[in-house]
């Protein structure tokens, strides 16, 4: 039998996972549609376009992390239900590689979710980007989804163990990407130029996103596989 | 100290160990009681509610001291050859004590702020990273409680206590750049610091030694608890299974 690399292995569960999503269309049919919901709910709850304005930032991506609830879970319920993790682990395939590829797919599909949700919040409150600020939002947009996409197959995969309490999920991510929300919103709240933030203010953010994305993918490449084999 | 697992069920989870730190749990708590209450003056600007301190500042130090070991319990599982569930226990006993320190501590330091800040709640760093480590906590003891057999239990939740231990100072971290790029709340009317005087700080301390002797003989008998629940776990398994092979017979 050939043996496949680490990085083979993740392009292969990558793969698999966004085909499974595209002929499914989860993302674009449910979340993507909730995630939108959640923004109007956000614009009914807090009526008035200054208070709309001074809050776009951490909205888009409270948005953001509540539908990744729901894209984690539908990416490993996929996996459980059939026994497709076990059937991996049985065929050899090096768990690093899963954690890889999963976390890729997940990134690609939260990208495309926080596209729609900044360019949401742009339009539903009135914001507008200048060049430099759109260049400081696709910085925070890659580190952030980075770090959510490590964070969330990692914790997603231990949760998938628990089959019938997806209650567990929230609780264990919300506490972790709490400096990835924190970091996210104060950093797009520069880039939108709302709440006196000036775009330069941004910048420290992004590097505390991108440590914050390094550290889970470095974590999860170590403890990915001690908690599926068992 | 001795964490080897109790098969006598008679015999109770006490020993000599465990009723001398009780012991001095049960003196150091009851001067933390008279001197905190009684003997030590009240402070010059807060007044009486000073005396919340003897409570929330040794309950704050036991509550990182669980935290630590969890992690180092953790860690010791992960890392010894053995794999002795021993430590696993030890790091679910002290998670359980830790909570509930973590919540006294919750619960006193926002009592104290409305006394002192005139408000209940602060969006402080050391605040912010407690209440975190308090939810974090909860989700590890949920953890604990999936099922599966020990040593799949003893696996998992060491690695989420150790991703804690990398989790919790990124919180910190954040929340420090967060608040240092933000107006200071303006309702403050002290920075909570206290001049002690002499028998503050003993009473203090003594506080400090009550409330760790407490947790030590908390997880000590916490930890052999939980020894004799993996055991009876066990033996139901046997039994089951020796029925099962009877039946077949």
């Amino acid at each position: 039998m050939k043996r496949v690399n680490v990085l083979g292995i993740a392009r292969m569960i990558a793969r698999k996972d966004l085909k499974v999503e595209w002929r499914g269309r989860v993302l674009v049919n449910q979340v993507l549609p909730f995630a939108a919901l959640v923004m109007v709910m956000f614009a009914f709850a807090l009526d008035g376009d200054d208070l709309l304005q001074r809050a776009a930032s951490g909205l888009a991506w409270m948005a953001t992390v509540l539908s990744m609830f729901v894209v984690i879970s539908r990416s490993f319920l996929v996996d459980t239900e059939d026994g497709a993790l076990d059937a991996m682990r049985t065929a050899g395939l090096d768990m690093r590689g899963v954690y890889v590829g999963k976390s890729m797919a997940l990134f690609l599909q939260l990208l495309v979710l926080n596209v729609v949700l900044i360019a949401l919040s742009l339009l539903l409150y009135h914001v507008s980007l200048t060049f430099e600020s759109a260049v400081l939002l696709v910085a925070i947009v890659v580190c952030a989804t980075a770090g959510l996409a490590f964070v969330g197959v990692l914790y997603g995969g231990l949760a998938a163990l628990s089959k019938g309490r997806e209650t567990l999920l929230p609780l264990l991510v919300l506490p972790v990407v709490a400096p990835v929300v924190i970091g996210a919103a104060r950093a797009t709240e520069s880039a939108y130029g709302t709440a006196g933030a000036r775009v330069g203010e941004g910048w420290p953010w992004v590097g505390l996103l991108f440590v914050f994305a390094v550290a889970f993918a470095i974590a999860g490449l170590l403890s990915f596989p001690s908690l599926i084999e068992e | 100290m001795s964490f080897s697992p109790v098969t006598q069920a008679s015999k109770g989870v006490g020993t000599p160990t465990t009723r001398l730190i009780g012991l001095i749990a049960i003196a150091s708590l009851a001067w933390v009681l008279f001197g905190g209450l009684v003997a030590t003056p009240p402070e010059v600007t807060q007044g009486e509610s000073v005396r919340i301190m003897y409570v929330h500042v040794p309950s704050a130090w036991v509550a990182y001291l669980a935290f630590i070991t969890t992690a180092v319990a953790s860690a010791s599982y992960l890392l010894s050859r053995r794999r002795s569930l021993g430590f696993d226990r030890v790091a679910g006993a002290s998670a359980e004590v830790g909570v509930v320190f973590m919540g006294i501590t919750l619960v006193s330091g926002s009592l104290w702020g409305r006394l002192t800040w005139g408000t209940f709640w602060q969006w402080d760093p050391r605040l912010t990273t407690t209440s975190f480590l308090f939810v974090t906590y909860l989700g590890y003891l949920a953890v604990r409680g999936l099922g599966g057999t020990h040593h799949q239990r003893a696996k998992r939740s060491a690695i989420l206590a150790l991703l804690a231990v990398l989790e919790i100072p990124l919180v910190h971290f954040s929340v420090v750049l967060w608040r240092s790029l933000h107006q200071r709340a303006s309702v403050l009317s002290t920075d909570g610091d206290v001049k002690m005087d002499g028998l503050m700080l003993f009473t203090l301390l003594v506080g400090v030694v009550a409330f760790t002797a407490t947790f030590a003989w908390l997880v000590m008998h916490r930890q052999r608890v939980l020894a004799m629940r993996d055991i009876v776990e066990s033996r139901k398994l046997d039994v089951a299974i020796a029925q099962r092979t009877g039946e077949g017979n």
